[in-house]
């Protein structure tokens, strides 16, 4: 390639990713229109390499719910499930989904297919419970696949012990008794070779996921952890089990790899390289990246990216000759690992602040979420008491803009980097002094 | 057998005295039995609702303690904790950051999305363990009683650590027997609620049912069986009122003040107050494996909570059985503040009831709530429009 090609390659991942994405809900307008029943899944632990071997049109209701939020349209989805009876109190994106079902499937990235079946872990109770709607609305099928996570901070039993082992048969128990269930809604018989090469494109998917976020390390960042990779990480699960997918990873690793070589950063003059905890401001998506990128910050990772590809960031590799019994310990790692990153994340999270050459920590957790949420302020207490962690503690919501207020992030924001630049002050006048 | 030093309070006397010095109990948020029971060098086994298999604790010769939140303000506490969470989560925290309950060991369960974070939370803040038990959330796999046996196994070992106590067969089918004659107790007292529901108030049985999370099952076997002989030679009046189930107490428990407010209208038939303490239905068998014997009871013989999703147990075909079976004339669906599992389930609740044209009286209540006046009143206007339709 020559240098101009090369220099072409930058930027190529968004607008890869934006077109793919444009292509994938295309394709679900046309399953709605053909009144296909598509099989709903979830982020974590979405098992679409297995679904897409029998043809369903895969839809990811989290993904629909918050780009109503991120094309400004929300609160009308959220207000008539709220009509509907719901409370004001529980997760946003459970209750645009309500409306979008409401509607007939009406988004504003085009029509939504109906729920033909479920399949869902436990990653988030909340998944248990939503499902349960669409049983009731379309008297589907629905099936959770329990995936045990981490009992406690640091213990992962791996494979051999038998705790782990008792966990791993469980899994594969429920996906062998799925399969069945499969077979049934969709007419298509289980061809484990198809499986075989739906595991092999994950494989390169997860191998490339793995490798952009390890890229960013790099200084200055080759990404912003907050918007670019939002875009990135939509790709790992809409395209999941796909060539399509397997291809961006490697074209985004391409480009990544360059950008690295080359010094070449995000938009942002890099001040601070930053972490965020939470889940992203999607009502103000743009806005609150801004709120950060004006001072020079730009966020190199983030727990959002680790646990929202149902720990894809780990990139494991699924054993093509087993291919069921591998996808049941890769589905087991992988859930673990998005998990931990939520409830058990201290030791992570510092090695992640450490190895990224991190200036800080910003935490948002959010009204529409209690997984990621309810332990990160204690998370904060542990992470300050543990290291000299400059961190920032700012409460909106994913969905709601009732619980938004820009004037208020913004202060808290500025003060936040104002204590950066008078911490690296002081830091070169103590240098200097010495 | 009850020892006359851990428990005084509900030793001898009349079924006021006892109804009284129960309350007391319950109520007092120093926990005294608890402190009483580590005092004499017991150990403390912490778990949070919703279910969980106490006769392993109890096999070890620990006192199984039941958070279930306390009436305290989560001062310590709320710094923990972001915005927009249940309070139960928070005060259970209290009591244990504030010493009132010294634990050696805190199990919670993955039945929320706030609860399964509890074992950071905790882990970071204690040096004892703090775990999550995987209770089986796909009740419906033919494979989950014998992961359930291996989890159960995983917590036995546990147990044994954090207690320095084996737990053998033996022991386990000794502690099984124990609460096997609790369940049967609490069956009795929820007949009597049901049957005979002038005897017995909801708040009454309630108190006498709730000691049992903070006191060993023999003794707490021994306060039953005596309350149960009082309140049957009971003579009270019988005055028409409305029969009502309660439904939205699963977790976090509504004050006492308000289920008293609540029996001052309505005779309340059945509920799913403190639903763990009733989970298994039935005997566990005491031959065999006991861990198999436990988990194949969690899962094929149990009530049912929106905390549980399980094929066979849809929850508003539950609630409308449980009206059915109770003779019940309405129910009153609740929810704890912020408690996202309660609140959803009570659109599927009120438009099953809807269709099922059973009169409902929906509420949100929080554990520390205190005034209870409006709820009251509204609550007495439901009734009399039921009674006088």
């Amino acid at each position: 390639m020559t240098g101009t090609a090369m220099e072409g390659l930058v930027g190529r991942g968004n607008a890869d990713g934006a077109r793919l994405f444009k292509e994938w809900f295309s394709e679900l307008e046309q399953a709605a229109d053909d009144d296909r029943g598509a099989a709903y899944v979830f982020v974590m632990g979405s098992l679409a390499e297995l679904l897409r071997c029998f043809d369903f049109p895969v839809v990811f209701p989290e993904i629909n719910s918050l780009q109503t939020a991120v094309r400004h349209v929300a609160h009308d989805y959220l207000n008539e499930a709220e009509d509907y009876g719901y409370s004001p109190d529980i997760c946003g994106y459970v209750k645009a989904d309500v409306a979008t079902q409401l509607r007939g499937g009406t988004h504003p990235m085009g029509r939504i297919p109906r729920p033909g079946l479920a399949v869902y872990t436990n990653a988030c109770n909340t998944y248990i419970k939503w499902a349960e709607i669409w049983e009731r609305m379309y008297d589907c099928p629905i099936v959770t696949i329990d995936v045990p996570g981490s009992r406690a901070a640091g213990l992962k039993p791996g494979p051999g012990h038998p705790d782990f082992e008792n966990d791993r048969a469980y899994v594969l128990a429920q996906l062998k008794e799925l399969i069945p269930l499969l077979e049934e809604k969709s007419g298509v018989k289980f061809d484990i070779d198809l499986l075989r090469e739906k595991l092999g494109y994950a494989n390169t998917a997860a191998s490339g996921w793995k490798r952009v976020l390890e890229l960013n390390r790099a200084k200055p960042s080759v990404f912003n952890a907050l918007t670019d990779g939002t875009i990135y990480l939509g790709v790992s699960n809409c395209l999941r089990g796909t060539p399509e997918g397997a291809r961006y990873f490697d074209d985004l690793v391409e480009e990544m790899e360059y950008k690295a070589k080359e010094g070449i950063g995000t938009l942002t003059e890099e001040l601070y390289r930053l972490i965020f905890v939470g889940v992203p401001c999607y009502p103000i998506f743009r806005r609150f990246g801004e709120l950060f990128t004006e001072w020079g910050g730009t966020f190199v990772n983030s727990t959002y990216l680790w646990f929202a590809s149902g720990g894809a960031n780990e990139g494991h590799q699924y054993d093509l000759d087993r291919p069921l019994e591998s996808l049941a310990e890769g589905l087991l790692l992988g859930v673990r690992d998005a998990m931990d990153s939520m409830f058990f994340q201290t030791d992570p999270l510092l090695e992640m602040y450490e190895s990224f050459g991190a200036d800080g920590v910003v935490y948002h957790p959010i009204k529409s979420c209690r997984t990621v949420s309810t332990g990160l302020a204690d998370n904060r207490r542990a992470v300050m008491d543990r290291a000299d962690v400059p961190s920032l503690f700012i409460e909106s919501d994913m969905m709601d803009r009732r619980v938004v207020s820009e004037a208020q992030l913004k202060n808290r924001i500025d003060a936040f980097f104002e204590g950066l630049a008078s911490r690296r002050h002081k830091a070169a006048a103590g240098t200097t002094q010495g | 057998m009850m020892e006359r030093s851990l428990i005084p309070e509900l030793q001898g006397g009349s079924l006021e005295d006892l109804l009284w010095s129960a309350r007391e109990l319950l109520e007092d948020d120093s926990f005294p039995t608890v402190a009483r029971w580590r005092e004499g060098g017991g150990k403390v086994v912490g778990h949070f609702q919703v279910y969980f298999p106490e006769e392993i604790a109890h096999a070890a010769g620990a006192l199984p303690f039941r958070m279930r939140g306390a009436p305290v303000e989560p001062l310590q506490s709320d710094s923990r904790f972001g915005s927009y969470l249940c309070s139960i989560l928070k005060t259970s925290l209290e009591v244990a950051l504030t010493g009132r309950v010294e634990l050696d060991l805190f199990v919670t369960h993955p039945i929320c999305d706030a609860a399964r974070n509890l074992a950071g939370i905790f882990g970071r803040n204690f040096d004892y363990p703090c775990q999550i038990l995987y209770l089986p959330q796909n009740a419906n796999s033919a494979h989950a009683p014998t992961y359930l046996r291996g989890e159960y196994d995983r917590l036995k070992r546990t147990v044994e650590e954090a207690t320095g106590a084996m737990v053998t067969d033996e022991g386990l089918r000794g502690s099984i027997a124990v609460y096997n004659r609790n369940r049967a107790l609490l069956r009795e007292l929820y007949a009597m609620k049901r049957d005979t529901p002038w005897l017995v108030s909801a708040d009454e049985a309630y108190v006498l049912m709730a000691l049992g999370g903070m006191m060993r099952r023999e003794d707490h076997n021994v306060v039953l069986e005596t309350a149960l002989d009082l309140l049957r030679g009971r003579e009270v009046p019988r005055p028409d009122r409305i029969r009502v189930v309660y439904e939205g107490g699963f977790c976090e428990q509504p004050p006492l003040d308000l289920i008293r407010a609540v029996a001052r209208s309505c005779y309340v038939v059945d509920d799913d107050l403190l639903i763990g303490m009733r989970w298994i239905l039935g005997d566990v068998p005491e031959a065999g494996d006991p861990l198999l014997n436990l988990a194949t009871a969690y899962l094929e013989d149990s009530s049912y909570s929106p905390v549980q999703h399980d094929n066979r147990k849809p929850k508003e075909k539950m609630l409308l059985k449980r009206i059915r079976e109770s003779g019940a004339d309405a129910a009153i669906v609740t929810a704890a503040k912020m408690c996202e599992p309660g609140l959803e389930e009570q659109v599927a609740y009120t438009r099953a009831l809807d269709e099922a044209k059973v009169p409902y009286f929906v509420s949100e209540f929080e554990e520390n709530m205190t005034s209870f006046d409006h709820l009251e009143i509204q609550l007495e206007t439901f009734v009399e429009n039921l009674m006088f339709d």
